[in-house]
């Protein structure tokens, strides 16, 4: 089956092809919160049963770097939604502009974590053999509480790793996405009548987005009120 | 038997099968008649290799000591036919290679939502075949297809890599049919097909694809964990390091047990289409239907725990569990009313299909009975990980999921090829497959009622009878199977040409040549009739007291805001 | 069916709305609020997570069909977490 233009064979009117299009992004995304949900019940039930080791483990974890990348994910959410509304208003331009400021943005993202996952390597944060809690992080009452408190605590550096690194695989692909995007915008393949990519695209950079809006209190903010 | 309709028929110069030749129009195709065939091709080679370990098991079995092989290799034996044959056979038969072939006849569409990516599925299931196959030729699998841990993660000497990363991409590969037929149904039906003119088998292929999309994610991660568990040895469900066996199980069932409703309810769609159109009556209970295919995939996903009885969770849990177990018998209870329903009162003619469509409602009956017993917290306790439990579900998944598809590929083997299989050996070959069944599975409720535990190698003396007979049926059994795939394929080359419509049945798909063309419909149809409408459909040349037309909705949109 | 077009100022609202509660979570964390502490972070993604998917995602004037299905993705992560915690959480309970 042939395609005209930006309409493919299958499809009877562009406006059907949108619909199917965005539906299938929608579905789409319902596996990817099932696929994360699995991680983050795995999470729940770990900290329920470890809490004080979690509250030590997140406690090693950088706040400020934490934040910022939660602010600059954030704002790469804004410039995606800029950007599809660009291309809504037909701004061959600015869509442009937009597409590559999420990148941009994207890429700083994925910066600060593999600074971040440099530290942990360096400090031996890293679930395994040389793994090692640093004894000042380790307040004396909280090792009365939980007697194998390394062991639980290398549970929250697995599923640390595990969800931020599956949250950064799927930024990966966001990244290549919009790639992909910019090259079409800058060939001028995105108007007013046919911007579905755009829009996509976007539904899925806000969901990855969404995961870190989650994973930043659950991974970052537990127990950051003690002392020490 | 009825005559043929267009028994004089020839078959249409150019359809799906001779518009384009050569190995690139086979392997890039997107159109979803093709990628239908070519899932044919691959489930069934996943069906023999399944059967090759069920054939050592039951030849094992044939002594109490067991003959044939050591204890670890028959842990292999049995983790390797539930594994091959249910990701790899059982999920994806059905919706892959009818689902696919049919959905967009049925709703009067060219293809798929999403024609690129239906292929990508069909790559993404070899390629995990692939790993598995890896699995099974480096030493095998030995951790039952449940991969409990910390067996599968830690202990177990076998090649449980390969084979879970195997498993996860075929896993994706469900999702992504899911996904497009989910979408197709929603946006791609033509004029006048509005919900409740979708024949049921759609209904239920639309049910199924809400699970795939729901469950198969959850399995997806409960694997991708257990896999860094055994590769990083971290410790989610190790309790040597804190982690916890039983999260596994609830991550993992949370999927397997759903993924029964996506093996079975396929099979109940294509039973709502064999019976009307044996019966020559309209399904009885339409609407209700539709509801009980949707109430079983949500129900369904309420209900894992059940595997779980004796493992060690709280009580008040596996009360709750066991209580929605017994809710979700409710529905398929419904659909099973409802096929005899429409049987009463019928012009019934035993055609192949309605062999196979009689044979799942008395196989799937039992075998849904038996559930309940499972269901109960107190028998269960008894009957659980004995032969009952296998028992139970080869009725369901043998007796049901494997005679619906067999029996469907009978159905629409006019369509699919455009010519007609040898009628006789075909009936025969149903009634080979019943004996050879019941033979095989029957003796297994009686074993496991007194006490053979499953997944065992050896067995106390007194069960070798039944054990004998159990393998005795298994001969007959894959007889049974043997037959259809020689005389199908002989078939395909001398058969005699079917024509459109030659039983005759009253859906989309048999208003288009057999074999149809490529884009399926020369024209776009517009729907403006109820289905299984038998009475008011004179074109059909069926003699039967007119009777008065239902009732439905005018030309409508096919699709909207819905 | 026409497309609705946020206006780049609601899309601005937004996002100085999300980075304002982020701020507040960070805030909160700081603070010692005993087992609140988990309940309001949680109740701030939330919010976050629904300004996103509501405007930022458009799901606000999406046809009801896809708000059907957000709706039902979170529904069923619910029943995950819900009846797997209901096993862990009533393990502990003595006899009725």
């Amino acid at each position: 089956m042939h395609r005209t233009e930006e309409l493919y064979g299958q499809f009877q009117t562009v406006e059907q092809q949108r619909e199917a299009s965005t539906l299938g992004m929608w579905v789409f995304l319902v596996t990817e919160i099932l696929f994360f949900g699995g991680i983050f019940l795995t999470y729940t039930v770990n900290r329920q049963a470890y809490p004080t080791a979690f509250g030590i483990g997140s406690r090693t974890l950088d706040l400020t770097l934490g934040t910022l990348n939660t602010g600059v994910l954030l704002a790469s959410s804004f410039t995606m939604a800029m950007a599809v509304w660009a291309s809504q208003a037909g701004k061959k331009k600015l869509i442009t502009l937009f597409l590559a400021l999420t990148l941009i943005l994207g890429g700083i993202f994925l910066g600060v974590k593999v600074i971040e996952y440099a530290q942990k390597f360096e400090h031996h944060l890293v679930p395994g053999r040389s793994f090692a809690m640093p004894p000042e992080d380790v307040p004396a009452e909280a090792a009365a509480t939980d007697p194998d408190l390394e062991t639980h605590a290398q549970l929250f550096f697995s599923l640390y790793f595990a969800m931020t690194g599956l949250h950064a695989l799927h930024m990966l692909v966001g990244a290549g996405l919009l790639a992909w995007l910019l090259r079409g915008s800058l060939a001028g393949r995105f108007t007013t009548r046919y911007n579905t990519p755009v829009e996509v695209v976007g539904l899925y950079w806000h969901f990855v987005d969404i995961v870190w809006i989650y994973l930043f209190p659950l991974l970052y903010l537990i127990d950051r009120h003690k002392p020490g | 038997m009825l005559t043929a309709a267009g028994s004089d028929a020839t078959l249409p110069a150019e359809h799906y099968l001779n518009a384009k030749y050569g190995l690139r129009s086979w392997l890039l195709t997107t159109d979803h008649k093709r990628i239908a065939l070519l899932y044919l091709g691959s489930v069934t080679l996943f069906f023999f290799i399944g059967g090759a370990f069920a054939v050592m098991i039951r030849l094992h079995l044939l002594t109490p000591e067991g003959y044939l092989v050591s204890p670890e290799a028959y842990n292999k034996l049995f983790t390797m036919h539930g594994v091959a044959m249910i990701f790899f056979f059982l999920i994806p038969a059905i919706p892959a290679v009818l689902g696919n072939f049919l959905i967009p006849l049925m709703i009067g569409a060219k293809d798929l939502a999403f024609p690129k990516i239906n292929l990508l599925s069909w790559y993404l299931y070899v390629t995990g075949g692939t790993f598995v196959l890896v699995s099974f030729l480096t030493g095998g699998l030995d951790t039952g297809w449940t991969f409990y841990t910390p067996l599968s993660s830690v202990y177990s000497n076998s090649a449980v890599a390969p084979a879970v990363i195997g498993i996860f991409i075929n896993g994706f590969s469900s999702i992504l049919t899911g996904l497009n037929f989910l979408v197709t149904v929603h946006t791609m039906r033509a004029p006048g097909m509005t919900w409740f003119r979708l024949p049921m088998f759609v209904w239920t292929h639309y049910a199924t694809s809400i699970i795939m999309i729901l469950g198969t994610p959850v399995v997806a991660t409960t694997l991708a964990l257990a896999g860094m568990e055994r590769l990083f040895h971290l410790g989610f469900f190790n309790p040597a390091l804190g982690g916890d066996p039983i999260l596994f199980q609830h991550l993992f069932w949370f999927y397997s047990h759903p993924a029964v409703y996506i093996m079975i309810l396929p099979a109940m769609g294509v039973v709502s289409e064999i019976i009307p159109t044996f019966a020559r009556k309209p399904l009885f209970g339409y609407r209700v239907m539709a509801a009980a295919s949707l109430a079983i995939a949500v129900i369904g996903f309420l209900v894992w725990a059940h595997h779980m009885f004796v493992a060690g969770q709280s009580t008040y849990a596996a009360l709750a569990f066991s209580l929605l177990t017994m809710i979700v018998a409710i529905p398929s209870a419904i659909k099973t009313f409802n096929w005899a329903a429409t049987l009463y009162k019928g012009s019934i003619s035993y055609d192949t299909p309605m062999l196979y469509g009689l044979g799942f409602i008395g196989l799937f009956l039992i075998g849904g009975l038996t559930g309940l017993f499972l269901g109960t917290l107190g028998t269960d306790i008894h009957v659980h990980d004995t032969y009952f439990v296998v028992a139970h579900f080869h009725y369901i998944m043998v007796g049901g999921a494997v005679m619906g598809y067999v029996g469907g590929l009978h159905y629409w083997w006019p369509k699919i090829s455009g010519r007609l299989y040898n009628e006789f050996l075909a009936r025969i070959s149903a009634v080979i497959l019943f004996v050879g069944f019941n033979l095989t599975f029957f003796p297994q409720f009686i074993l496991g009622y007194l006490g053979m535990p499953r997944r065992y190698h050896t067995y106390p003396p007194e069960f070798q009878v039944l054990n004998v007979l159990s393998t005795a049926g298994a001969s007959i059994l894959g007889l049974g199977y043997l037959l259809p795939m020689i005389y199908l394929v002989y078939s395909m080359r001398y058969g005699k040409v079917a024509g459109p419509n030659p039983w005759p049945a009253t859906g989309l798909e048999w208003r288009t040549a057999s074999p149809p063309p490529t884009e399926n419909f020369d024209v776009t149809p517009e729907v403006t009739w109820e289905p299984y409408d038998f009475g008011n459909r004179p074109d059909l040349g069926l003699d039967l007291p007119k009777s008065a037309p239902q009732q439905g909705p005018d030309l409508a949109p096919a699709h909207g805001d819905d | 069916m026409s497309e609705h077009i946020t206006s780049p100022r609601v899309y601005l609202a937004i996002i100085l709305t999300l980075m304002a509660l982020t701020a507040a979570t960070v805030g909160a964390a700081l603070a010692d609020l005993g087992p609140l502490n988990i309940i309001l972070a949680l109740v701030i993604a939330t919010s976050k997570a629904t300004l996103v998917v509501l405007y930022f995602m458009h799901a606000r004037y999406s046809p009801r069909r896809t708000q059907l299905v957000v709706i039902a993705g979170i529904f069923w992560l619910a029943i995950l977490l819900v009846m797997t915690m209901a096993d862990y959480l009533t393990r502990s309970w003595q006899r009725l």
